[in-house]
């Protein structure tokens, strides 16, 4: 089932930069319910805009976006798009609005005008899947990177949305930090089957998804699974982009004439795939 | 170092001063201010200090934290006292040397006027002391909301002082970071001139600004993703309700006003 549908989408900002060009030009694709959609891409290839498209606070400048069936056009219903699609940003700072964790969580649902008595018990359980609870009455500037964006993933959570965007999330983040917000987004995947479309500069991000979708100069060049993308290692490295470690370690060693087979992406299958050419000579 | 001021004064705790309801006690610091400007003699001071003393008891904290508060403005308290003390002109002559007069009722006026700053200080840090400076705002916009009837934006101001208290202290990190930054490139903040210290702090400033608007673009495109679309049809998670200490405490505050009215009409 299909959550988000975006056909051939059109976007260009009012003061464009040197380059002239439209930041997305013609992408169509469609967020499937369950499904986590990374968006790889280097710095300026519309990843940014393209999801910001997604949840109407861009409106295309050609095409349509659906979510759920409701066009990000219509004005009436604009609300109804974000809080089915909820949004994390990169800079953890810049998007938790209150002084207390806990009334930042709430924000969404005040704004939403839900009963003060049903806003306490979601905020509650927002902060429990992130396993933030312990923090509710701490001031964020207390908290770390990865924490403050835990609050930020369960200020989106209490409000319910089907879909939650994450434009580079764990960017400013040290790599405990990552591993605590990728953690936290895998077990919403798994466990909650929350749909994720995550925009990622780490290729072992973009790993853990369902498929993913290459970005260049506004277009979407390349979609498929990790595994059919990333494979595909010079096409990747002519749009200048990184394959995962072991990917480009197996893609070098075949080319000195090594058989390596399959297509081990993690250290562990890497490790597999050497012991058995091993015994095998 | 920046990251250790703290905002405003605010003493968490769990007294039933820190439990009354934010809207009764900023109410109560209204009348307050009026008990203050309506004490004619010493009289209506040892009522207003019974009262002060009786709210710090209750509330826990050191009379030496409140005191402490007077210390920005004892400059202004000592200069009305003698600035008092040498012009008022009365009958009974104290002193003289040279031009210099000092009349009892010089030096009774500079004592009352005096008491009077001290007594409105405290009383506004005993309420700061005790109220979060999120719940003061939180009290405010409810307080004023009757003023939306002639378009005074209640809600906007509240949201900008709630988004001010949230951005202090990141504000304040990021400008420890550029003046370390800075200083490592062999900027001088602490040395020179007024004039030579106010340019040095130019090229803290530039950063700082750029860095805030491109926060403000980002936060203003956070709230819009949350739904964030003004006052209307918005709810509140905490809902505040009067307390039956509420209305004692606001008995307490009367009965102060009554025993000052009674002490202007003896
Ligand atoms: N607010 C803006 N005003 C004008 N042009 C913009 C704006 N934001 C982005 N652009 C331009 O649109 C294009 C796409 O930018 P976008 O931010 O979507 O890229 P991105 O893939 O997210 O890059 P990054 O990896 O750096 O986040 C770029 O050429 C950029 O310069
Ligand atoms: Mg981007």
């Amino acid at each position: 089932m299909e959550i988000i549908r975006a056909s051939d989408v059109w976007y260009e900002y009012v003061n464009p930069d040197e380059t002239g060009e439209m930041a997305v030009r013609g992408v169509s694709l469609s967020v499937r319910r369950g499904e986590w959609l990374s968006i790889i891409g280097h710095n300026g290839s519309g990843k940014s805009t393209l999801v910001k498209l997604l949840n109407g606070l861009y409106v295309p400048k050609r095409g349509s976006v659906t979510v759920d069936g409701i066009d990000t056009q219509d004005e009436e219903r604009i609300w109804e798009v974000r809080q089915k699609v909820g949004m994390i940003f990169q800079n953890p700072d810049n998007q938790i609005v209150a002084t207390v964790v806990e009334e930042d969580v709430a924000f969404g649902l005040e704004n939403l005008g839900v009963e003060p008595a049903q806003i306490q018990p979601r905020v509650q359980k927002a902060l429990e899947a992130v396993d933030m609870t312990r923090f509710a009455t701490v001031a964020p500037h207390m908290l770390s990177g990865g924490q403050k964006q835990r609050v930020a993933i369960a200020g989106v959570l209490a409000m319910r949305p089907d879909v939650m965007l994450m434009d580079e999330p764990t960017a400013m983040l040290d790599p405990s930090g990552r591993r605590e917000v990728m953690d936290t987004v895998e077990r919403l995947h798994k466990e909650e089957g929350m749909t994720v479309v995550l925009i990622t500069h780490f290729m072992e991000e973009a790993l853990r998804g369902d498929r993913v979708i290459v970005m260049e100069k506004g277009k979407a060049v390349m979609e498929g699974k990790p595994r059919e993308v990333f494979t595909q290692v010079e096409e990747l490295k002519n749009i200048g982009l990184d394959v995962p470690p072991m990917t480009e370690l197996a893609h070098r060693l075949r080319a000195d004439g090594f058989p390596i087979a399959g297509e081990p992406m993690t250290v562990k299958e890497m490790v597999e795939e050497l012991c058995r050419l091993k015994q095998g000579i | 170092m920046l990251k250790d001021i703290t905002l405003g004064q605010f003493f968490p705790g769990d007294s039933v001063v820190h439990r009354l309801d934010p809207r009764v006690k900023m109410l109560m610091m209204v009348a307050y201010i009026v008990v203050v400007f309506l004490v004619k003699g010493f009289l209506g001071y040892l009522v207003l200090f019974a009262f002060l003393a009786g709210a710090t008891l209750l509330s826990h904290i050191k009379p030496k934290f409140l005191l402490r508060s007077i210390k920005p403005i004892l400059f202004i308290v000592v200069m009305t006292f003698v600035l008092n003390v040498l012009f008022t002109r009365g009958e009974k002559l104290l002193v003289e040397w040279g031009i210099l007069h000092i009349y009892w009722e010089g030096v009774r006026f500079a004592v009352f006027m005096s008491l009077r700053l001290v007594f409105l200080l405290l009383g506004t840090s005993l309420l700061t002391l005790t109220t979060s400076p999120m719940a003061l705002t939180d009290a405010l916009e409810r307080l004023l909301k009757p003023l939306k009837a002639i378009r005074f934006p209640v809600h906007e101001m509240a949201m900008m002082m709630t988004i001010a208290l949230r951005f202090i202290p990141t504000l304040l990190e990021e400008t420890d970071k550029i003046m370390k930054a800075q200083t490592a490139r062999g900027a001088d903040f602490d040395s020179g001139n007024l004039f030579a210290r106010a340019k040095a702090m130019v090229p803290l400033l530039v950063p700082l600004f750029v860095g805030a608007f491109r926060r403000a673009d980002e936060l203003a495109m956070a709230m819009e993703a949350r739904c964030y679309h003004g006052g209307g049809n918005r709810t509140r998670m905490k809902v505040l309700k009067v307390q039956r200490i509420d209305w004692y405490a606001s008995g307490v505050m009367a009965g102060t006003l009554c025993l000052v009215l009674l002490e202007r009409l003896l």
